[in-house]
């Protein structure tokens, strides 16, 4: 085998990265203020909470699913954190007169209401077979109902200042948000490959028969998938509501779709069996940079939307032919 | 008009690690069978497919008529005039017979620029082809609804109404019931009346005895030779396609057989029509093999042992323990390990490395603080196993789907071994695997008899059974219709009569 550099392989394997990289260059360059470390952390911290939607996604995609639950569940965690952190003295408090709960309690709230409801989901996925897109379609709307009932579909404010420092707060100059975002990127790589259930969920996602043939328990591992990408998805909402200081049912809304988005950039193979943290990451990262550079280079808020539909189609173009079989 | 209908002439076509086809020829004569014949691995289906245009070959021509062709891809190969008649080729069950007799040339009514599907014309033209052949199904009526044979003669009607003058049959017959074998032949012979050229795989030497004029064959990606079918017997053909003493190729037994590992007693399926009380027990270091025709259902009951599929009744026993089998893990604990027979369908992940492929079944055992994977054990393991069954490749980060046949059914192997079962389950270990690569599985196969482990063997090669077997359990229609116990008594003959007792 011959493993000479060849300009043309190597540009078609990393096209979506060139191309984002003489972007940015070009954008710098033509345009102030770009590159300045604020501008980039505030890319960054734009960055956390889709990413953390992104991890969450990609464990479902890897094993060969989706979830499109995941921005009503951004919405639904964003509401529930706001009504818990509510300054006392706010004239709309939702619950008036109960103290606001700590921040981190809250987290742990509804990162465990909403990865109950991920569960459900993947328990209709796992043991009725039911596929992945219509059980998660399914979620989406009992979630956006249940999150409709609970807040009256009024939208949330007054957050305390313990909650909105998630998103002004900083360590070592970097928003807290990033932080948490790098966290969470490194817990989601530990699982991914330093455990067992990481190697069951590429398994599953490879050969879902050969894999409960050996022995993986596979029904089980998609009810953790989806309880996790929930509670992930949670995770985002409450950063989300810190970071606009509101919340409504509507937060977060489609942001599932930016995920899946994200994750087939990447490298997520969405048949399945392929990806890794790097994937999420740099989906992410090409769909956020070049939502910046764009808007630095002026170009209409809408038309922006068709240049980052045609990033889609021709980057994942491109994936897709490192996996067509050739004949 | 020259002599013969169709040519290939130095074929050649590899896969990674494997040599499937090597300077490969082919001559057909218009108006007759020719038989294909070789073992599994010799490369008649890769020809085939490389005729048919699914894969591209790497050398070689093709002449049809005496003129040079090029086929791109099967669409092409129908447009000039081959056909296909696979067993598993039923293209869409859920739609009518006509409807897959004109899939991608659907009859149409023109109105402008709208083009509305002529349901009419297609239909009668479907009933017209199909009594061309004595066939009298109803064209709305779903494909889905025939049996295996009917689909195939469906699928005859459809090559003859493309007007193909060469039909490939790989293996048609293996899931047909002897009426339906006649009728297809009855089919085939008014089809060599009308001048259509025809190529014809099967293991079945009387059908071969039968329907063919010319014999090919073809041994481990080489092309043997050609001759008329009445001058060969049977034996010469078998001696011709195996192509050496089978004695070479099996290892010597010398594992000592002790007491009985596995039990299992009156185990039925819950599918009426498959596996029906079936006894039977394997000692340690025994390798006991299981014999019978397709449909015999002795995966099925394999299958159903190892928790994949659902009993009725029946009591497994391990070292004399009942065991409760409801899945896979539970059979692991137990203590067995199977190899499916599927190797695509249920047994490697392709998309995987070599390592995962083989910690698949031990990620679970291997934990630091009980959850962090021990990455070094686990390597040890895998490279251990690797150089002890000499799996090929680079590295244990490989791609799976990047080895041969042979490797991957290796690494297959190399994840049961693991796991350290005490009974192994293969079935149709050496499938699609070339000779070299069966050779070493049988090896491994004595080797581990030699450990103590107790070994059953589904296969249905003949000589692979009888080579390898301590003891043949022989199954027909869901029930075990005999046992053999003498090495002396295995016969193909014997078998055979067993085999085909319902």
């Amino acid at each position: 085998m011959k493993k000479d550099f060849n300009l043309k392989d190597f540009l078609i394997n990393n096209g979506v990265i060139v191309v984002m990289i003489i972007l940015v260059l070009y954008t710098g360059f033509t345009s102030n203020n770009f590159f300045t470390v604020k501008n980039f952390l505030n890319i960054a911290a734009n960055m956390s909470y889709r990413l953390v939607i992104a991890l969450g996604i990609a464990g479902c995609v890897i094993t060969g699913g989706c979830d499109l639950s995941g921005g009503r569940m951004v919405g639904f965690a964003a509401c529930i954190s706001g009504t818990l952190l509510q300054n006392l003295d706010y004239s709309q408090k939702f619950f008036p007169g109960v103290e606001p709960l700590n921040p981190f309690l809250v987290i742990l709230i509804v990162m465990v209401i909403c990865g109950l409801f991920g569960a459900i989901t993947g328990a209709f996925v796992a043991y009725l077979h039911v596929p992945p897109f219509i059980a998660t379609l399914g979620m989406m709307d009992i979630i956006y109902g249940l999150g409709l009932i609970y807040t009256g579909a009024t939208p949330l404010g007054g957050f305390t200042r313990a909650y909105t420092t998630f998103s002004t707060g900083k360590f070592l100059g970097i928003s807290y948000l990033i932080w948490i975002a790098i966290i969470v990127m490194a817990i989601t790589w530990f699982i991914f490959n330093m455990t067992r259930h990481g190697k069951y969920m590429y398994a599953i996602g490879g050969n879902a028969q050969a894999a409960e043939v050996a022995g993986v328990p596979v029904n089980k591992t998609l009810v953790i998938i989806y309880a996790k990408a929930s509670a992930y998805f949670a995770l985002a909402g409450f950063m989300l509501g810190a970071k606009a200081g509101g919340s409504s049912v509507n937060t977060g809304l489609s942001y599932e779709m930016e995920g899946i988005a994200a994750c087939a950039l990447g490298g997520v193979s969405v048949t399945g069996g392929r990806g890794k943290v790097s994937s999420a990451l740099i989906g992410v990262a090409v769909l956020e940079l070049l939502k910046a550079a764009l808007q630095y280079l002026g170009v209409d808020q809408n038309a922006q939307y068709i240049a980052i539909g045609i990033v889609i189609l021709i980057a994942i173009t491109l994936d897709i032919r490192k996996y067509v079989q050739k004949k | 008009m020259a002599e013969y209908k169709l040519e290939l002439k130095g074929v050649s076509k590899s896969f990674p690690g494997v040599k499937a086809l090597d300077n490969v020829q082919l001559s057909l004569r218009p108006g007759s069978v020719l038989a294909l014949m070789g073992e599994n691995g010799a490369g008649k289906s890769t020809l085939m497919k490389c005729l048919f245009g699914i894969y591209h070959m790497d050398a070689g021509e093709i002449y049809i008529d005496g003129e040079k062709v090029e086929i791109k891809d099967p669409d092409d190969a129908m447009e000039k005039g081959i056909a296909m008649v696979h067993q598993e080729l039923q293209p869409v069950p859920a739609r009518s017979i006509a409807e897959n007799m004109y899939l991608g040339r659907f009859p149409v009514h023109k109105y402008g620029p709208l083009q509305v599907i002529d349901h009419k014309t297609m239909n009668e033209e479907t009933k017209r082809w199909l009594a061309q052949l004595g066939l009298d199904f109803d064209p709305t009526a779903l494909l889905g609804t025939l049996s295996i044979g009917q689909m195939q003669c469906v699928e005859i009607a459809k090559a003859v109404s493309h007007n193909a003058k060469v039909i490939i049959f790989d293996e048609p017959t293996s899931s047909l019931s002897d009426k339906e074998v006649e009728f297809l032949f009855k089919i085939m012979n008014q089809l060599r009346d009308e001048g259509v050229a025809m190529i014809y795989i099967s293991h079945k030497m009387d059908e071969i005895k039968r329907i063919a004029d010319d014999v090919q064959i073809m041994r481990d990606g080489q092309y043997i030779g050609t001759w008329p079918a009445k001058e060969l017997s049977i034996d010469e053909i078998i001696t011709k396609m195996v192509g050496r003493e089978m004695t070479q190729i099996y290892p010597e037994h010398h594992h000592e057989i002790g007491d009985v590992i596995l039990d299992c007693e009156d185990i039925c399926s819950i599918h009426s029509r498959s596996f029906q009380h079936v006894s039977f027990h394997v000692k340690k270091g025994e390798i006991v093999g299981f014999g019978g025709l397709v449909g015999a259902q002795r995966t099925e009951l394999m299958e159903g042992i190892f928790g994949i599929r659902n009993l009725s009744s029946g009591t497994i026993k391990v070292n004399g323990q009942q065991v409760t089998i409801k899945q896979p893990k539970d059979a692991m604990k137990a203590g067995l390990g199977m190899i499916t027979e599927d190797r695509r369908g249920t047994g490697i992940v392709g998309c995987l490395s070599i390592k995962d492929n083989v910690g698949i079944t031990i990620y679970n055992k291997h934990l630091k603080a009980g959850f962090v994977l021990d990455h070094p054990t686990i390597n040890k393991i895998v490279d251990d196993s690797i150089q002890q069954l000499s799996i090929k490749t680079p590295s244990m980060q490989t791609h799976i789907s990047t080895l041969s046949g042979g490797n991957q059914q290796k690494v297959i192997v190399a994840r049961w071994l693991a796991n350290d079962p005490d009974i192994l389950i293969m079935d149709e270990p050496t499938r699609g695997i070339d000779i070299g690569a069966k050779h070493e599985i049988y090896e491994i196969m004595e080797n581990l008899a030699q450990q103590g482990k107790a070994i059953i063997m589904i296969s249905s090669e003949m000589p692979e059974l009888i080579g390898m077997s301590d003891r043949i359990y022989v199954m027909s229609e869901g029930k075990l219709t005999g046992e053999i116990t003498d090495r002396n008594d295995m016969t193909q003959e014997k078998i055979m009569s067993y085999a085909a007792q319902y």
